[in-house]
């Protein structure tokens, strides 16, 4: 019996559709993988630390003995990082959006800016911080200070804040910077009464994430010297300090499975500031683009 | 009116690539703005050729012709909106106030301060109606009441009585016409000496654009206004002197009534009875 | 029509009285101060390039007059810190290479595939849950996946590899896999979403399967994105510090297999910096000509991925 050309071309297009159906279930198989690897991740890291996490584990410093230990002196240590960082990379980096976007003439300079911008975002965090220890531990003396770690951090994530800026100036409408040039505005002024106000929530997003990046970052602070045993709390910006990141891999480097579990209970204080943080961002990002409808 | 009548024969009929002004003491209105030799081009493809007309003070200017003849870029040349579009390079002068406009030694946000504009579609800050008005007149230093001149820009532009219980919720509230009318209240209370208006209307529908005529008539004794428009109706309707663009070159500019009735050239007159376009 | 009349006069005196002066009569001292300080701080960028290659090769130059450029470039073994000391870099570039290829031929299938999947196949809603939990993965930090690594992938693996030492590339690679996938997946889905549909029906309407439309059609229209996706997270992967630092170990080698503990040339530089190396002298130096090779590798790889992205922009628009 001979088959017709129209049926060999049907099971021919059923192979074709079988082909078609798995390669889609590998697809949205694989995606779910990455899903369930952060539960996973979540999950582990749960169950090894939660039961470390009490008032006592906050309000204590670090110790040879795990069940008095704690991360007291690396949450302040974090959050004044994060607040010395914020005021030195946010105006700068808000500001070099805002040249870079609304007043520079778009000629072969800014395009170098930019080029050079986009670079440093890609350098690794740990050349960072062998600059940061060249320049303001042993350069300008700063010591294995705060300010050190602030500054080195703020070089770290001002790419990051000025590409988010731009990106959220950008969204602005040409049509509202005419209008307020047809009004006899000049650049700065349009920029600052309608493009900042316009692009703020955008911006702040952007901000936010950066910070966030910038509290989970442990290898350059390793490089200018963040102390791993600090039993004290910081009381200016020249004091030496530690961080959350720190105490967390001063603590999974040690072999013994106590310390393994402080880790995963300082980690969960480490997710959930970087949580609260994130909520924040989408919380005001809700809130000012309620008030501008 | 009746002074323009006396015109008909001392308006030089312009063709393309012709580039000498009206003498001014043959035009009967006072020139505020003259258009003097102009030509255009975007990266170097031309848009505006060689183009001269003079803008008669507290008049209505209408530039018609098809889209794509360049004569939005020839409004937006005017009070140099054109410096914020890449690639744009403007040849000829355009005198307002003794001085060419893009002369080096003229600022254009001076320029700007007394030349208004508004745009082909309704853009209103994202804030309150009363800072749409109060912005300008702040930033340039007005001190005299704030509200006042809120008031008096908004019944201008015969929007107060639809707004007066809403000046501090935000612009973007209002209905397109309305939005409209906010921005041109918002170049009046910049008491501008030019008003600019780049098919105010395209992007309304006709109730909003009656509305926007009207205004228009009201304004014209008081203003002086140069509008781009694609309807020619709306044109005759409402202005003094036309002029209209055909690919950049100026076919023809004259006294409204004329260049509809007797044009003087025959493109003219297969443009305005619609055989083409 | 009195009133009117009455206004418009008015008017018309205002506009006589109104002096027009269109020159630059004032200079705006205000704003000029404003914007050039905003120039300014456009400017740290810059100069922030500049510091890091002065820094990177000032320190680079002064190791190179110790050692020569040929020992360290060919030589096979690294000893920095004890006599008899050796400065050839190959193992530490190794052990980043056996990390990266290792998180590569994990990362970029399952990537691209959830890129696939974000752009072509999954619905609106789906795309509301799965992007989410993808920028959640990205925005983990490294010492939470090395902690991952070394507590629950290594005795996981362990238990499955015989063979595998405490401390090893393979766990390190498949930890930096995962940091890494984000990367590939939200950049490619961008890319591939930038593909006009009218390409996807053009395919449909002569009778491709969905496979088909995806593997001849669409990737290959995204590819410039997809690859400039690859390429940077490679130049991460390659410049991961923290999860390698604490899952692959601190042996540098030439090991070919994934088994053996090796050492990067991040956790070399972590090493070193733990301990309290003075300033100046030769292991001090190690660092800068370390860093100086990493920064130069990362810094190709990015620069290549721009310009595959600036040169074969697919315009559609």
């Amino acid at each position: 019996m001979k088959r017709s050309p129209l049926e060999l071309s049907n099971t021919n297009i059923q192979k074709r559709h079988r082909k078609a159906r798995m390669f889609r279930l590998l697809c949205a198989g694989v995606t779910w993988l990455g899903a369930a690897l952060l539960a996973i991740l979540l999950i582990q890291i749960t169950l090894d630390g939660i039961k470390w996490l009490d008032i006592q584990f906050l309000t204590s410093f670090p110790s040879r003995f795990p069940y008095k230990a704690g991360v007291k002196s690396a949450l302040v240590g974090t959050l004044w990082l994060i607040t010395m960082i914020a005021i030195v990379s946010i105006p700068i980096g808000v500001a070099t959006a805002l040249y870079l976007e609304e007043l520079s003439h778009k000629g072969r300079i800014a395009k170098i800016v930019e080029v050079n911008i986009a670079n440093l975002a890609g350098v690794p965090s740990i050349v960072y911080g062998i600059i940061g220890l060249a320049i303001f531990v042993r350069g300008l003396g700063f010591e294995r200070s705060l300010v050190s770690g602030a500054l080195t951090m703020s070089l770290l994530i001002l790419p990051v804040i000025i590409i988010a800026s731009r990106e959220a100036i950008k969204t602005v409408p040409m049509s509202i910077r005419h209008a307020a040039y047809a009004l006899g505005a000049t650049k700065l002024q349009t920029a600052w009464a309608h493009v900042l106000p316009a692009s703020f929530p955008g911006i702040l997003t952007g901000v936010i994430l950066a910070l966030s990046r910038a509290i989970g970052e442990t290898a350059p602070l390793i490089m200018i010297g963040a102390l791993t045993y600090v039993a004290f709390l910081p009381e200016g910006p020249m004091d030496s300090f530690t961080a959350l990141p720190i105490q967390i891999f001063n603590w999974v480097s040690r072999p013994q499975q106590e310390f393994h579990e402080l880790a995963a209970g300082g980690i969960i204080v480490l997710l959930v500031v970087l949580l609260t943080m994130n909520a924040t961002a989408i919380f005001i990002r809700h809130k000012t683009e309620k008030k501008l409808q | 009116m009746s002074a323009i009548n006396l015109l008909e024969e001392s308006i030089v009929e312009k063709t393309a690539g012709e580039s000498e002004s009206i003498p001014s003491q043959t035009f009967p209105d006072e020139v505020i703005l003259d258009i003097d030799n102009v030509s255009i081009s975007y990266s170097g493809n031309p848009a505006v050729k060689h183009v001269s007309f003079p803008i008669a003070k507290n008049r209505i200017t209408s530039i018609i012709g098809p889209s794509g003849c360049g004569k939005s870029t020839l409004l937006r040349s005017i009070n140099r909106m054109n410096d914020f579009i890449d690639g744009v390079t403007v040849d000829g002068n355009f005198i307002y106030a003794g001085h060419n406009v893009y002369s080096s030694r003229i600022d254009p946000v001076e320029v700007r301060r007394n030349i208004g504009m508004v745009f082909q579609k309704p853009n209103p800050f994202p804030k309150t109606i009363y800072k749409n008005i109060s912005w300008g007149p702040q930033i340039n230093g007005f001190t005299g009441s704030m509200d006042e001149l809120v008031e008096k820009s908004l019944r201008q532009a015969a929007l107060w009585d639809e707004v007066r219980d809403r000046l501090h919720e935000s612009a973007l509230g209002l209905s397109g016409g309305q939005q409209q009318r906010l921005c041109i209240a918002r170049a009046l209370a910049m008491e501008p000496d030019i008003l600019l208006m780049d098919e105010p209307c395209s992007a309304l529908d006709p109730i909003s654009t009656s509305h926007i005529e009207d205004l228009l008539f009201d304004l014209k004794s008081r203003y002086t206004i140069v509008i781009v428009t694609h309807n020619m109706q709306q044109a005759a309707r409402i202005s003094d002197y036309t002029a209209f663009l055909e690919m950049g070159d100026l076919i023809e500019f004259g006294i409204t009534d004329q260049l509809f009735t007797r044009p003087n050239q025959k493109r003219t007159e297969e443009y305005v009875t619609g055989r083409f376009g | 029509m009195q009133m009117r009349e009455m206004e418009t006069l008015k008017h018309s005196d205002v506009n006589q009285a109104k002096k027009i002066d269109i020159r630059k009569t004032r200079v705006r001292w205000g704003e000029f101060l404003i914007e050039s300080s905003l120039g300014l701080c456009a400017m740290i960028s810059i100069f922030t390039t500049g510091v890091i290659i002065f820094i990177l090769a000032q320190e680079s130059l002064g190791f190179f007059e110790a050692v020569s450029p040929f020992d360290f470039f060919f030589g096979t073994s690294w000893v920095p810190l004890f006599e008899p000391s050796s400065y050839g870099v190959l193992p530490l570039l190794w052990g980043t290479m056996l990390i990266t290829i290792g998180a590569a031929l994990f990362a970029i299938p399952t990537g691209l595939a959830s890129a696939i999947y974000l752009s072509e196949y999954a619905s609106p809603r789906m795309r509301a849950v799965v992007k989410p939990v993808l920028e959640v993965l990205a925005g983990i930090p490294t010492v939470v996946y090395g902690y991952f690594a070394l507590t629950f992938v290594t005795p996981l693996l362990r238990k499955m590899v015989p063979g595998l030492e405490v401390f090893n590339a393979l766990s390190g690679a498949i930890v930096v896999g995962v940091m890494i996938l984000p990367t590939i997946a939200t950049l490619s889905d961008n890319a591939l979403r930038a593909v006009p549909d009218s390409l996807r029906q053009g395919a449909y309407a002569l009778g491709a399967t969905s496979l088909e439309v995806t593997t001849r059609v669409v990737v290959p229209a995204g590819l410039s994105g997809v690859m400039a996706s690859f390429l940077l997270a490679i130049s991460r992967a390659i410049g991961e510090t923290m999860a390698v630092t604490l899952a692959a170990g601190a042996t540098p080698n030439l090991s070919l297999t994934f088994l053996e503990s090796i050492q990067t040339m991040t956790a070399y530089i972590v090493q070193v910096s733990m301990g309290d190396t003075p300033a100046g002298g030769i292991a001090y130096q190690t660092l800068f000509a370390v860093a100086g090779l990493l920064f130069v590798i990362t810094l190709i790889l990015n620069i290549v991925s721009q310009w595959i992205l600036s040169k074969f922009r697919e315009v559609y628009e």
